[in-house]
């Protein structure tokens, strides 16, 4: 086999800036600041920082909060999306901020970044996640199941079956669709993308016998015939779900009570 | 300051703490402290699998697990532990699965299983498949899985509590957990929890090294409360680093990539890894593996301009197979890299994954004051704790395993215990060495930096102490973190207020980490052995007559208030398996 020459394969690597032929390129950060603790308004500050342009606007908020500004505040965890703590506005789409290359933003104008919208800012990039989290509990996002003897082993699922509710089972919860959303925007009431896509799916997994019942809590005046299919959510979703079809499909399953 | 009264308290909401919350909540009540939101935890980043011996796609059996367990631990392994992690993993599974976890499937319906390192038919016959899995994502589904289920059972959480002090008052003599402190992110507000019991599951602490797979917020906090209070800490030598972190950045890819058939090649397009495991090649235990690679690259090997990497190879595997097996750690490579694995192999290092040491604990979760006696109403659960299940080297999936198994026992234990037990007196002032850290930082007006402090830490581990290590490389990062230590005495920082005080917090994790960095150091340097994750270049076999035992680390605070490690040593339990040499 031939050994491959991995000129792209520098991605990862960061050599010192101002090093010969030096990556590094220099960007401006406008980031949404608010401290009540300061001041009762926002302010948008700018940012100048040295970055090399492979790197995540995760590593780009960490070069200011730990160079320059420690007051800067946001939530991360596992810096490689999977955890759901750091989707926010940059340039004005829900991203996570880990899963975003500065390459990708174009680079040569200032970065916007603030905070993901319909949810109250707490601090800087950080919000009150518990409106989400209660709109999540409650569709009852958890399998139940009416038999009076369990099995001793494995409930028996098909290949087919499994696959049926594969798209919605990747939820990370990072509420990217929900905040992106207009009508959740307009009335914070509704469910919202996130807590339909969890209810998806339990409603679609052959083993689960609380379907009729998730519907019904769908079919209030707060469930999902406020979507007006604007497909925000799919485009800001970074596990790739499809949203708007989930959605879709929990309509349909509403209309013909089949699922 | 609040006070709560509680039952039980448990630390962490990851995959051991949920799974201990789940069988707690039931029987007492019970409160779940946890730094992040629980589905925040890096148990949601743990992609391959987890182990029961369920024989659903061929002949297996719990025994086999066992030895192939205890064989991957290099020895160090108690064989009792052992025997119960790989007897219990079948129900474990199970009962994720009818707590709705959406496992892989076989054509006629079963949970699906594949091949994972250093699992094996009948003691190392060859590879077995007794991994279950869902896709690359087993981790994730657990941790929802879990959270789902404390949703349905009604466990009380308090997000963005971060535990910074154990509370222990002794009673005639016995020291006896009475409760823990904790520090509220939103308003900075001071907590005591009174408990009549506490579980740590607040999982590993891989961010002292610059390269891992661990999540920023893995500081070892758990093994620094307890640490702190004169309780000891097991085995922290052993670390494992995982063959397969993406170069550079650690991001992880499974081992599930060298089950479906990955391949590791070196710059030449060798395939290395049969020169030195001639029977699992790629899929022999993690140490090997990463040995192995290093080996490699220092013997001019390595890939790319610096030759500091090598490959691992995806290319002949069909894509539909990486779509339907690999999904999320192709995208990883695409994402991060650039890099379609489809057509291109991708560049990955050792990179530092997972603290086989920790707390320690029998196997009722108690833990341990010493070789003998346990800490009454105190358990641990998880990566925090040291069972020990996972001895010199933890096998891949075992973790997973781990967690639900010694989750769940401790939760009974800990509710059944809080059951009949009377609450233990607070000490006096019980926040008080809390309220002083917070203040000390938030007044102070040195001149060092936190990140500055945190890079030359991760720097001096990564250099030292990983994946090749001897006396010299071992004392450099002693006197390395001895004056980072010092430095941080002269820590200072900018944000002074109380809410979500990131800053702050980000001080005192870095304090955690150089507590335990020390230990690590400390006990890596009197080990002059090799054995599993740990590797000294001047003593390179297992020395089975000096060393085939546990290392208990103290704190000692001499009279002028100098702080110090002090070593002690725990037999091995051995029942069924004399050690042998180790070969794949
Ligand atoms: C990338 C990756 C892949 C992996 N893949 C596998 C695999 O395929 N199979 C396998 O078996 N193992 C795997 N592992 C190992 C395994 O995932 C972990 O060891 C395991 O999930 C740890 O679970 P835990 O519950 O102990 O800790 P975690 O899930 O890390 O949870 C820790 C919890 O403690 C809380 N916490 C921490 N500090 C505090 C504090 N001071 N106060 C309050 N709360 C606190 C956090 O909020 C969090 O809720 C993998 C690990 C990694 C990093
Ligand atoms: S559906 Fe996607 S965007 Fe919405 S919460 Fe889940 S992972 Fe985030
Ligand atoms: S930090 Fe975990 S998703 Fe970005």
């Amino acid at each position: 086999m031939a050994t491959p020459v991995l000129d792209k394969a520098d991605a990862a690597g960061s050599p010192e800036p101002g090093a010969a032929d030096s990556p590094y390129i220099t960007v401006t950060f406008r980031i949404r600041r608010f401290n009540p603790e300061v001041s009762a308004e926002a302010t948008w500050e700018d940012f100048q920082l040295e970055i090399d342009p492979k790197e995540r606007v995760l590593d780009g908020l960490h070069k200011i909060k730990w160079d320059l500004d420690g007051t800067l505040t946001f939530r991360r965890s596992c810096a490689h999306g999977i955890c759901g703590s750091d989707a926010m506005r940059i340039n004005g789409k829900n991203r996570l901020a880990c899963k975003t290359l500065i390459k990708d933003i174009n680079p040569e104008k200032p970065i916007t970044i603030e905070a993901i919208k319909g949810l109250t800012v707490l601090k800087d990039l950080v919000v009150d996640m518990e409106p989400f989290f209660q709109a999540y509990r409650d569709v009852m996002p958890f399998l139940i199941t009416k038999d009076t003897n369990e099995p001793t082993r494995e409930r028996l699922q098909s290949a087919e079956d499994r696959e049926r509710f594969d798209d919605t089972t990747k939820c990370i919860l990072c509420a990217a669709c929900t905040s992106s959303c207009p009508v959740f925007w307009n009335d914070g009431q509704y469910f919202g993308p996130a807590a339909i896509v969890n209810a998806h799916r339990f409603i679609f997994d052959s083993r689960d016998e609380a379907g009729e019942q998730r519907l019904e809590i769908l079919n209030d005046k707060d469930g999902v015939w406020r979507c007006r299919t604007t497909f925000n959510c799919t485009d800001a979703c970074p596990r790739g779900i499809e949203v708007t079809k989930a959605i879709a499909e929990v309509k349909r399953a509403l209309i013909t009570r089949r699922y | 300051m609040k006070i709560h009264k509680y039952d039980t308290v448990i630390v962490g909401a990851g995959g051991a703490g949920m799974r201990a919350a789940i069988e707690s909540t039931k029987r007492s009540r019970t409160a779940v402290l946890t730094k992040l939101y629980p589905t925040r935890s890096h148990t949601g980043a743990a992609q391959g699998g987890m182990a029961a011996a369920l024989a659903n796609v061929e002949e297996d059996n719990w025994e086999w697990h066992t030895f192939d367990t205890v064989k991957g631990g290099d020895y160090l392994v108690d064989q009792d532990a052992a025997e119960i992690l790989a007897k219990e993993a079948i129900d474990s599974v199970l009962d994720l699965e009818k707590m709705g976890l959406p496992f892989n499937r076989t054509p006629n319906g079963t949970i699906d299983q594949r091949r994972f390192g250093g699992h094996s038919r009948n003691h190392g016959e060859a590879p077995v498949r007794r991994s279950c899995y869902a896709a690359d994502r087993t981790g994730h589904m657990i941790l929802q899985t879990l959270y789902q289920n404390c949703v349905k059972e009604g466990v009380e959480f308090f997000n963005e509590f971060y535990v910074l002090d154990q509370l222990i008052t002794e009673v005639d003599g016995v020291k006896k957990s009475a409760g823990v402190v904790a520090y509220e992110l939103a308003t900075g507000e001071i907590h005591v929890f009174q408990a009549k019991s506490v579980i740590y599951a607040s999982g590993g602490t891989g961010k002292f090294f610059k390269v891992t797979s661990n999540a920023h917020t893995l500081t070892g906090d758990g093994q620094a409360a307890v640490y702190r209070r004169g309780l000891p800490l097991e085995d922290m030598e052993f670390f494992q680093f995982h063959p397969t972190g993406i170069w550079r950045m650690g991001i992880l890819l499974t081992e599930g990539a060298r089950g479906e058939g990955g391949i590791l090649r070196n710059k030449d397009g060798e395939r290395f890894m049969e020169k030195y495991a001639p029977v699992m090649k790629d899929l022999a235990s993690r140490d090997v593996v990463s040995r192995s690679i290093y080996t490699e690259i220092r013997e001019g090997r390595g890939c790319g301009p610096e030759g500091d990497h090598v490959y691992l190879d995806l290319t002949h595997l069909p894509p539909e197979q990486l779509d339907a097996k690999l999904p999320d750690i192709t995208e990883f490579a695409r994402t991060y890299l650039g890099i379609e694995p489809y057509t291109d192999p991708i560049p990955i290092q050792p990179t530092a994954h997972y603290a086989m040491g920790g707390i320690p604990t029998n196997v009722e979760g108690e833990v341990l004051a010493d070789n003998t006696t346990v800490v009454p109403g105190l358990y641990a659960a998880g990566e925090v704790a040291c069972v020990s299940v996972h001895g010199a080297n933890r096998l891949g999936t075992n973790s997973l395993l781990d967690i639900n198994v010694f989750g769940k026992r401790a939760g009974i234990a800990a509710a059944e215990y809080a059951q009949t037990a009377d609450f233990v007196e607070l000490p006096e002032n019980p926040e008080s060495l809390v309220v002083e850290q917070i203040e000390r930082l938030r007044s102070s007006t040195g001149s060092e930096r936190v990140s500055e402090i945190r890079r030359e830490l991760q720097e001096t581990m990564d250099a030292n102490v990983m994946v090749f290590r001897t006396e010299q490389t071992i004392k450099t990062a002693v006197e390395k973190i001895a004056e980072l230590r010092g430095r941080y005495k002269n820590v200072a920082i900018q944000d002074k207020g109380k809410r979500f005080n990131t800053d702050l917090l980000e001080a005192v994790e870095l304090g955690n980490l150089l507590d335990l960095a020390e230990v690590m150091a400390v006990s890596a340097l009197a080990r002059k052995e090799s054995r599993g994750g740990h590797y000294r270049e001047d003593y390179p076999n297992r020395d089975d007559v000096n060393f085939m035992r546990h290392t208990m680390a103290y704190r000692e605070v001499g009279a002028d208030g100098t702080e110090t490690v002090r070593l002690d040593y725990k037999p091995v339990v051995q029942t069924r398996y004399q050690p042998m040499e180790r070969k794949y």
